[in-house]
């Protein structure tokens, strides 16, 4: 038997477990909701890479609804709908874009850096907003997915979206906390402390903000590809600026600090939104954002801080 | 040639417009280092203010042309007093956080004003067409305006005259200006800090509520219209650089003209054309066009 030493490592295999049983006991409605905050806890997680550097990015919505978008036109113009091979374009187009704008993002900070990155995201809203073809502000269905060939029936396959979505977190969570570990990981710390010394530690901080960058996108996009696939509709308004907010809250809400920490943050945020929807959709809102301010005031490392690990030392 | 006058004043209308949204902004961040999201939805509390008050002032018959003076300032009062609750209530507890903690509270401030609005005006969409038509249209060289539309560019004229005469020829605007420059020493020097950034804020706020309010005759007031709006503001504020009046207006300028040209040459650029004049200009120059670069501090 393999003796899995990293603790976290070992928490998140157990908690795959938990997920993939939980398939067979929980009703189709919180699956579904399952894989939404899962999705969406990707995207998080991308973004809590960047905020460890000390950069929040107001536009992740940009590479969430292009992940959307390019499983649904792959899906509709090109006739692909096999998972990895929609994964797989998801990523590659998400690599290009994010390298291209990355490279002028590396060089802005703080405040700058937030607006350039909305702005992005404004842009891919625009234009989809306008363009007919994909349906405006409607936007349009989703094929169906399937996996090598085998097409699931319609009834099961948000069951089946379900349980590749829980792996594929999982994994990638894994990654993520390798990397976390690593001396790239800790860099992004120093340069949030100060940037100008590591400089002078002989690392070029631009490339590590890119290559952060590239990875969050990534992230982002495949949440998206798992949105749409599990909702079976795209919208623009996956690129609007309140869902990179929505985000920015989760990502808040849940800390940064701990790989699984977003994870948690995205379930957390999508049960009270859906029961503060259900009991006051004139206020959940108003809810959401008396939460978002009192997390600000008084707990800024977010719900993850209030573990009791965290208080003797803590473990990344 | 037609078309180029069309292209002309259009873009002229819809920068004054934006003018009179961004400058509240612009202004805020420039004295106290607050970008704005609750600005939207202090235009939204302006817009639905009048609405509402023009379409019980005109349904009672009264002389109509106070009606005028009535809904821009029951607007604008609305707009301080919200600013007021805002800055005493919160933001002041937050002073001395980074810039992009403060973006998030505001973040949190728009949450709650967008389901107040709700709460208070209620779903449905609000109609206040009356002073719009009352100002009738004028013909340009053969094109019909709305007479209302282009009283919008001499109330951008008045607001900027006013903003700058104050800003640069009285005492009060020589104190904020020291505020701007730097409030820790400003405060040393016996400058009450605190007040001055409650009065930024509430003119502020009063000037995002103003625009909101000049906007509701010539729209339907729905819920969501200061989500919309923030945006446009953001883009303007950030290509004339954070904190610059003049900068408001050139940014202004630059995208209503922009966005004139892509209306009535090829409709379907209409969004990008903003949101592209504002990364290009942020790709170009960070600082936006009109502030000058800091040095970097180790």
């Amino acid at each position: 038997m393999m003796l899995i030493t990293d603790t976290t490592s070992r928490n998140l295999w157990i908690a795959m477990c938990v997920f993939l049983l939980m398939t067979f006991i929980i009703p189709n409605w919180l699956g579904f909701l399952t894989t939404v905050a899962l999705a969406k806890g990707l995207v998080v997680l991308g973004l809590a890479m960047l905020m460890r550097t000390g950069l929040v990015s107001f536009g992740q919505g940009l590479y969430y609804c292009l992940g959307g978008y390019v499983v649904g036109i792959a899906g509709t113009q090109l006739g692909i709908t096999d998972v990895i091979i929609l994964l797989a374009i998801t990523i590659i187009s998400a690599i290009m874009i994010s390298l291209l704008l990355g490279l002028l993002l590396c060089r802005y900070r703080e405040i700058f850096f937030a607006m350039l990155t909305m702005a992005f995201s404004m842009i891919l809203y625009g234009i989809l907003v306008k363009s007919e073809v994909l349906g405006s502000t409607d936007g349009f269905n989703i094929e169906p997915a399937s996996l090598m060939g085998w097409h699931p029936a319609i009834e099961s396959l948000g069951t089946w979206v379900y349980m590749f979505t829980v792996v594929l977190t999982f994994l990638i969570l894994q990654c993520i906390h390798r990397y976390f570990k690593s001396p790239l990981g800790f860099t992004g710390k120093a340069i949030r402390e100060n940037e100008i010394r590591v400089e002078y530690l002989g690392i070029s901080p631009k490339k590590v903000i890119l290559l952060k960058y590239v990875i969050a996108a990534v992230l982002a996009s495949v949440g998206g590809a798992l949105t749409a696939m599990v909702a079976g509709h795209v919208d623009p308004e996956m690129a609007f600026w309140t869902t990179s907010g929505e985000f920015v809250f989760i990502a808040l809400l849940g800390g940064i600090t701990h790989v699984a920490a977003p994870i948690v943050g995205a379930i957390i945020f999508e049960i009270i939104r859906t029961f503060a929807f259900d009991l006051a959709p004139y206020s959940w809102q108003m809810i959401l954002g008396a939460a978002l301010l009192l997390i600000i005031f008084f707990l800024p490392n977010g719900l993850w801080s209030l573990l009791p690990a965290q208080r003797n030392g803590g473990q990344l | 040639m037609d078309t180029a006058l069309v292209i002309l004043i259009d873009g002229l209308i819809y920068s004054s417009w934006l003018f009179i949204v961004a400058v509240g902004l612009t202004l805020i961040y420039g004295v106290m280092k607050i970008l704005n999201l609750a600005h939207g939805s202090l235009y939204a509390i302006g817009a639905y203010t009048s609405a509402s008050l023009v379409g019980w002032y005109f349904s009672t018959g009264y002389f109509p042309w106070a009606g005028f003076a009535l809904f821009i300032g029951a607007a604008i009062l609305a707009g301080m007093l919200t600013g007021f609750i805002i800055e005493r209530g919160l933001l002041r507890f937050m002073y001395g956080r980074d810039e992009v903690v403060m973006i998030l509270v505001t973040y949190g401030i728009l949450l709650i004003l967008e389901d107040v609005i709700k709460l208070l005006w209620g779903v449905d969409a609000y109609f206040a067409y009356q002073p719009y038509s009352m100002l009738g249209r004028i013909r340009l060289s053969g094109i019909s305006f709305a007479g209302y539309d282009l009283s919008l560019i001499l109330v951008a004229g008045l607001v900027g005259f006013a903003l700058w005469y104050a800003l640069n020829q009285t005492r009060q605007g020589k104190l904020l200006r020291a505020v701007i420059h730097d409030s820790e020493v400003s405060q040393a020097m016996g400058i009450n800090v605190s007040r001055v950034f409650v009065v930024t804020f509430v003119i502020g706020s009063a000037l995002g509520a103003l625009a909101g309010g000049l906007t509701a005759p010539a729209l339907s007031v729905a819920p969501g219209i200061g989500i919309e709006v923030i945006i446009l503001a953001f883009a303007v504020v950030v290509i004339g650089g954070l904190g610059s009046v003049g900068g408001a207006a050139i940014g202004s300028l630059l995208v209503g003209i922009c966005r004139a040209l892509a209306v009535h040459t090829y409709p379907q650029l209409e969004l990008f054309v903003i949101y592209g004049v504002m990364a290009m200009v942020l790709s170009i120059r960070p600082q936006g066009l009109f502030v000058t670069a800091t040095a970097r501090k180790i």
